[in-house]
């Protein structure tokens, strides 16, 4: 077949079956600007900034135009350079300038288009609004007089979750993104993760910022703070300072966390080998007894909450696990119970509903919640530049005693279908290596939000489903409602692409997703310990601690709400 | 019920030979304007008279008629709207004006039963009087197809369409045309869409047809959203079976089992029509499954909008029917392949779809021999503002805009002179006295920076001020974004304020060319059409009225005195008896002076309120 | 103010429609034609019985100029302010019925959810300019006397 070209400022640019122009031009390593255009969700085409110029001067909107062959297109006329300029001062006139005391100072998309296109004066008045703020909800805060309306939030939380808790409202310039009646987004459907949050390029809406409380609890001597990490913080990070996307910087988390003052530092993949433990013994439980299926894995709360919100009635195919994160709370309680000192508990997640987790009252004691603090890795990035750590040149160093091992298998946790094939390895008879490499070419890896597996256990064919983002959830459970499909196991995530996709994780674009969940696997496949039932943590938390306490320590049951 | 083709063969000869049996039709005028005059007071009064009188009143075609009937019927808009009500009286042709119920007696006493003319209710004009419809001057140059039936048959009654030779095109496209030769003949014709764009029709058509998929949608625009434009209204109120019957055929050409009218809830009248006619061509077998046994499947919804006039820009439409915020999206894909929910879909107006039903009937070529050769055929215009007759109008293509303002409008209202006439809506320019030999067709409306849009014509004359017609064009605009892009949103809000400042005395010299660089960004970027062509009323009111935008901005003057804000309110001294009762009411204390002594207005104070002039018993206070 | 709901009146008007979510918008008609504006507690109910979300209701209700969130009165006048009537002065008219109404631009409706006075994009009646029309029914030619005279009568009515 021949190759078909089109003109992008005079350089022929192969046309490789790219879905518009915007592809091609950033093919061609242009950076075209625009707020509304993510290859993950619908062409909106609202922003205008991608405009282009053809040959008979027509303008063209670079993200709904199909490329055809021999087309010419200018990316940057003066005539493109002053329409550009100019939405940027529309915009501008409409909007909040405080920016050095912006939540997103520095990570904003429009300051930096500005900065971009040197707009140093904005003739019209300025009519914005004054601060409106949402700060209902524990994962997200809300400000409406920053929204510049590119409805990226809108399209994330229809189309790709599913759960449509803001939308826009009005019309014209009364237009803007509203829950229904204006309502404050904690009373809404919103499950709280936070993807409109990672999307959203000015401060319009942000993940609210706990560390102004956690430092004053680090600061404080009568209290002794523990805090764990998430598998996907590791490779989350490392970026924002400097190191390649997807590295797995762990040691130097570690270290980190230890001179911000965390007193003793922990890995939750080794609460992951304990969930992969518990929910393959509960699988196997409700095989040889006859249980609800399919099993829902129930690590992610996001997930959980949207269940509980729009399918009550699946509660029960939900695995009673907590999450990792949960279960190693609870494990640290039981462990300082005695201690001398206060123990503050803190998390570091990629996720934003964690919040709403560590609040829900089945995770606290007395009132006092298992996870205090649940900080995610924009926070944590934020906590190391404001203590002046120089995160690059940091010394790593190794978790603490006595929870200082962990597993292949709860590392790949952070990435969908970690779980799975974390929990095939342990139900898997042949412990071979090859049998555990042909575990990972089973369909349970890889980015797409739907994969399907099946795996003989005693004869029988498991089905097995993983998903990620609530859309494909929600889809799968229709089907499944419908007759249409049957699964005997499904892990769900509520991010696509799983936890290293988290909105608490710096934003990142599809190659970037791809890296991170990359990096996790290069860390299981360095792990000398590849299945969570061969991690000694586990082995003695089972002959001491959890004694006769697994179900009290590990497992919750979350009910219909009236 | 027809069942098949010779069902309907008869019925046409049945119900023709039943209108000709009424010895004399009276057609009251139902359209929305007489309506609102009271013209089913008078209808009712009309078949009550003729009741008692003891001559055969029918209100319905029957297939036996009565001979010797007279039949008294609801007809759509005359398009006299000025006169109204209006009743005219067949076979004489008379029409009469501004009709009130208890004009009624005379008129069955004088006109039905004596045969004479009731000279009072006649038009007249200096001095003459024209009392049939045909003679008055704002007729007679009219070309009426598209509305040959508006005012001459029962908009009500499907018998009456059939009567006049009603559903033989959309026979002759079943059974003797087939898809493939309604496309041709569309195409050939020329028809363009009567909806702005004036995109052809048969080209469009074609492009569906092409369409390899199951389910495909005939859609027509009846979202006449332009403020002064009401054709596509008087057609669905006068003759809703010519459109219903237009898209019809145009499911035939285009493979399509499914129609939807999407129309404006200003349009109460209109839906009424529409849903009766659908009911009715439902109950002859006109729509439905198999009709006329052709094997020819085709039904219609009403869509009934909820106020929002981006809804008229097609992809707004088609979401707006799918239950979604009417904002357009972006294209492709186009509505002929992805539409009404995601389906190959033509989009026409009501205009575009009342004209195929000619077309196919008398031919395309027949159609070109009427207009341009590339715009043939004929356009409604609603002529209103400062003009004599305001009104529903229909001429030739390319007819030169003189005429149509002054043979067929009667010139300037009230004798001022012309300045300019707005057409195209919002999304159109002004045209001026340099314009007037212009032809109004598509194209040359293009060059001239002016579109024809649905047709709405304001007059305006002298005193317009052309700045405040920009501002209030841009003031609709603004509150009828859609607010989804930015240019649209928010470069309309700004061109506003400037507008508002300007006209308000606020204004520098520098906000014409802001204005013009404002219009340059959201005409070329804006997402839709509605937002490319927003500033189109600022740009050709500063192209054809710049030293009024200068004065407002330099001299701070409006050279029509019409911005309240840059009048100069000052005392005739002469006339001043220094009563004090202005220096008392003034609510900034701009005036002052002795009492018994002319008082003065002090400028740098004055809000120009006008409080002053209103409270002065000796009309000492003057504006310039 | 707290409207009284009867949900078998909205089922009645979702039957009517087959439940289907693309007629939403006609469902909000019919709703708004027996309350006079949106209640609130109607949205919930939608969204479940049609499966979308409030939000998006919502969303749709507040685009479309014709839907209403708050009570409306029992007339509701609507003055044309299309190019035709704009230029034969329809302002000085709505401006009449608001101040003999107490009401503004930001207050369409009085108190005793009598009187809603609110501005209309043009109805094609624009041969009687200036119009106005009270629950739809069209007045042609209005003045400020007119109007004056026409609440009067309205007023009486009652």
């Amino acid at each position: 077949m021949s190759m078909e070209f089109m003109l992008i400022d005079n350089m022929p640019v192969e046309i490789a079956g790219e879905a518009n122009i915007l592809s091609l031009i950033r093919k061609a390593g242009i950076d075209l600007p625009t707020f509304c255009y993510y290859s993950e969700l619908s062409v909106y085409g609202a922003c205008r900034m991608c405009v282009v110029e053809d040959k008979w001067g027509e303008i063209h909107a670079a993200c709904s135009t199909p490329p055809k062959a021999g087309m010419e297109v200018r990316t940057n006329t003066p005539r493109l350079r002053k329409y550009r300029k100019m939405i940027l001062e529309l915009l501008l006139s409409n909007h909040c300038r405080d920016c050095t005391t912006c939540e997103k100072n520095g990570k904003c998309k429009l300051q930096e288009l500005a900065q971009r296109f040197g707009i140093k004066q904005v003739r019209f008045s300025n009519t914005s609004e004054e601060s409106d703020m949402d700060t209902s909800s524990l994962c997200i805060s809300r400000d409406k007089s920053k929204c510049i309306l590119c409805g990226d939030c809108v399209r994330m939380c229809e189309e790709v979750q599913n759960v449509g808790a803001i939308d826009f409202a009005f019309r014209g310039s009364k237009m803007c993104v509203s829950t229904a009646f204006d309502e404050p987004i904690a009373n809404t459907k919103c499950v709280g993760c936070g993807q409109c949050a990672a999307i959203c390029p000015t401060g319009a809406i942000v993940v609210k910022n706990d560390t102004a409380r956690l430092w004053k609890e680090l600061s404080n001597k009568d209290t002794k703070v523990v805090v764990q990490i998430a598998p996907a913080v590791r490779v989350g990070i490392g970026k924002e300072f400097g190191l390649p996307e997807g590295e797995n910087v762990m040691g130097r988390v570690v270290a980190a966390l230890r001179r911000i003052g965390f007193d003793e530092v922990f890995d939750t993949s080794t609460a992951a080998d304990l969930t992969v433990l518990e929910e393959t013994g509960e699988f196997l439980g409700r095989l040889q007894k006859g249980g609800v299926f399919p099993l829902i894995t129930s690590c992610c709360p996001a997930w959980i909450r949207y269940a509980e919100l729009n399918y009550p009635e699946l509660l029960e195919n939900i695995s009673t696990c907590r999450s990792p994160m949960q279960m190693f709370a609870s494990v640290l309680k039981e462990h300082y119970k005695h201690s001398n000192r206060k123990v503050v508990s803190v998390a570091i997640m990629p996720c934003t509903a964690k919040k709403h987790e560590a609040a829900r009252e089945e995770f606290q004691e007395n009132g006092i919640p298992y996870v205090d603090y649940v900080i995610t890795t924009q926070e944590l990035i934020q906590m190391i530049r404001e203590a002046g750590i120089v995160f690059s040149e940091i010394e790593p160093e190794a978790v603490d005693m006595p929870f200082g091992a962990t597993s292949g298998a709860g590392v790949i946790f952070g990435v969908t279908g970690g779980v799975t094939e974390a929990v095939i390895r342990r139900v898997s008879d042949d412990k071979s290596v090859s049998a555990l490499r042909a575990i990972a070419f089973t369909g349970v890896r890889g980015m797409q939000g739907v994969k399907e597996t099946s795996i003989a256990y005693e004869g029988r064919q498991i089905k097995v489903a993983i998903v990620s983002g609530l859309k494909n959830a929600d889809d799968l459970i229709r089907k499944m409602k419908k007759g249409e499909a049957h699964y005997d196991f499904i892990e769900v995530m509520a991010c696509p692409g799983g936890c290293v996709c988290g909105a608490g994780q710096p934003f990142t674009n599809a190659e970037g997703k791809k890296l991170r969940g990359a990096g996790l696997y290069d860390a299981d496949r360095m792990s000398n310990i590849k299945r969570s039932e061969e991690n000694p943590v586990i082995m003695a938390l089972y002959g001491g601690l959890l004694k006769g306490k697994t179900h009290k320590l590990l497992h919750v049951h979350y009910h219909r709400k009236a | 019920m027809f069942l098949n083709r010779e069902d309907l063969k008869t019925a046409h000869a049945v119900y023709k030979k039943s209108l000709d049996a009424q010895r004399k039709k009276i057609l009251v005028c139902a359209g929305t304007g007489c309506v609102a005059g009271g013209a089913l007071d008078i209808y009712g009064e009309l078949i009550r008279l003729i009741e008692a009188s003891g001559a055969g009143c029918s209100v319905s075609l029957e297939k036996e008629p009565h001979d010797d009937s007279i039949g008294v019927k609801k007809s759509g808009c005359h398009g006299f709207c000025e006169m109204g009500p209006l009743v005219r009286i067949e076979p004489e042709g008379l029409l009469y004006i501004k009709v009130k119920p208890e004009d009624c007696a005379e008129i069955v006493e004088e006109t039905i039963l004596g045969g004479r003319v009731v000279d009072r209710l006649v038009y007249k004009k200096n001095g003459q009087t024209y009392p049939t419809q045909e003679e008055i001057p704002f007729y007679k140059k009219q070309t009426r197809l598209v509305l040959e039936h508006c005012g001459h048959i029962d908009a009500t009654s499907i018998k009456e369409y059939l009567a006049f030779g009603g559903y033989q095109a959309f026979e002759k496209a079943l059974f003797d045309m087939g898809a493939d030769e309604v496309v041709k003949e569309i195409d050939e014709s020329s028809l363009r869409g009567r909806g702005g764009g004036g995109y052809p029709a048969g080209r469009k058509w074609a492009q569906v047809k092409r369409q390899k998929c199951e389910q495909k949608y005939i859609v027509c625009n009846g979202d006449e959203g332009d403020p002064g434009a009401f054709m596509d209204r008087s057609i669905m109120e006068g003759d809703p079976h010519r459109m219903l019957e237009g898209m019809m055929i145009a499911g035939v050409a285009c493979g399509a089992s499914q129609g939807y009218i999407y129309v404006r809830a200003e349009y109460p009248l209109a839906v009424d029509r529409l849903e009766t006619a659908i009911k009715e061509a439902r109950e002859y077998g006109l729509l439905g499954e198999n009709i006329l046994g052709s094997g020819f499947n085709f039904d219609l919804k009403i869509s009934k909008g909820a106020g929002a006039f981006v809804c008229g820009e097609g992809s707004a439409l088609t979401a707006s029917i799918e239950g979604k915020r009417g904002m357009p999206r972006v294209k492709p894909p186009r509505t002929v392949e992805q539409g009404l929910f995601g389906k190959p879909t033509v989009l026409n107006n009501v205009e575009t779809f009342a004209n195929v039903p000619l077309i196919i009937r008398k031919g395309a070529q027949w159609y070109k021999t009427m207009g341009p050769e590339k715009s043939p055929g004929t356009k409604a215009f609603a002529l209103t503002g400062n003009i004599e007759n305001t009104g529903l109008i229909e001429v030739p293509m390319g007819t030169p805009l003189r005429e149509v303002i002054f043979d067929i409008g009667g010139g300037i209202r009230g004798g001022a002179g012309f300045k300019a006439v707005q057409i195209g809506g919002p999304s159109g320019g002004c045209l001026t006295k340099e314009h007037l030999d212009l032809p109004l067709d598509f194209d040359s409306l293009k060059k001239a920076g002016a579109m024809i849009g649905s047709g709405g014509l304001v007059v305006m004359d002298e005193n317009t001020c052309m700045v405040e017609v920009a501002r209030f064009f841009m003031n609709f605009t603004q509150n009828e974004s859609c607010g989804k892009c930015v240019p649209c949103r928010e470069g309309t809000k700004r061109m506003r304020a400037i507008l508002e400042a300007i006209v308000s005395g606020q204004g520098t010299p520098e906000d014409i060319d802001m204005l013009l660089e404002l219009a340059d960004t959201v005409s070329s970027t804006a997402l839709c059409g509605l937002g490319k062509t927003a500033p189109s009323p600022i740009v050709s009111t500063i192209k054809n009225f710049r030293k009024e935008y200068e004065a407002h901005v330099i001299d701070k003057k409006c050279p029509s005195k019409t911005c309240q804000k840059l009048k100069t309110i000052y005392i005739d001294e002469a006339l001043c008896r220094g009563c004090s009762k202005c220096a008392r009411l003034c609510p900034v204390g701009a005036i002052s002076g002795k009492v018994k002594e002319p008082f003065a207005i002090a400028a740098d104070k004055c809000i120009k309120c006008g409080a002053c002039i209103e409270s002065c018993a000796f009309k000492a206070i003057k504006e310039d | 103010m707290q409207e009284i709901i009867d949900f078998k009146e909205i089922d009645a008007i979702l039957e009517r429609y087959r439940y289907e979510s693309s007629s939403i918008i006609a469902i909000l008609q019919d709703t708004q034609a027996k309350y006079r504006y949106l209640p609130k507690d109607v949205f919930p109910y939608l969204s479940e019985k049609l499966g979308i979300s409030t939000a998006k209701i919502y969303s749709v209700a507040t685009f479309y100029e014709n839907f209403s969130l708050e009570p409306k009165g029992k007339y509701i006048i609507k003055i044309c302010d299309g190019t035709a009537c704009h230029v034969r002065k329809s302002i000085p008219i709505l401006e009449r019925l608001r101040k003999s109404l107490g009401l503004s631009e930001s207050k369409e409706t009085t108190d005793d959810l009598m009187f809603t006075v609110q501005t209309v994009s043009c109805l094609g009646a624009c041969g009687l300019a200036p119009v106005l029309t009270v629950n739809e029914k069209v007045y042609a030619a209005m003045t400020p006397d007119k109007a004056t005279e026409l609440l009067a009568k309205l007023k009486e009515e009652n």
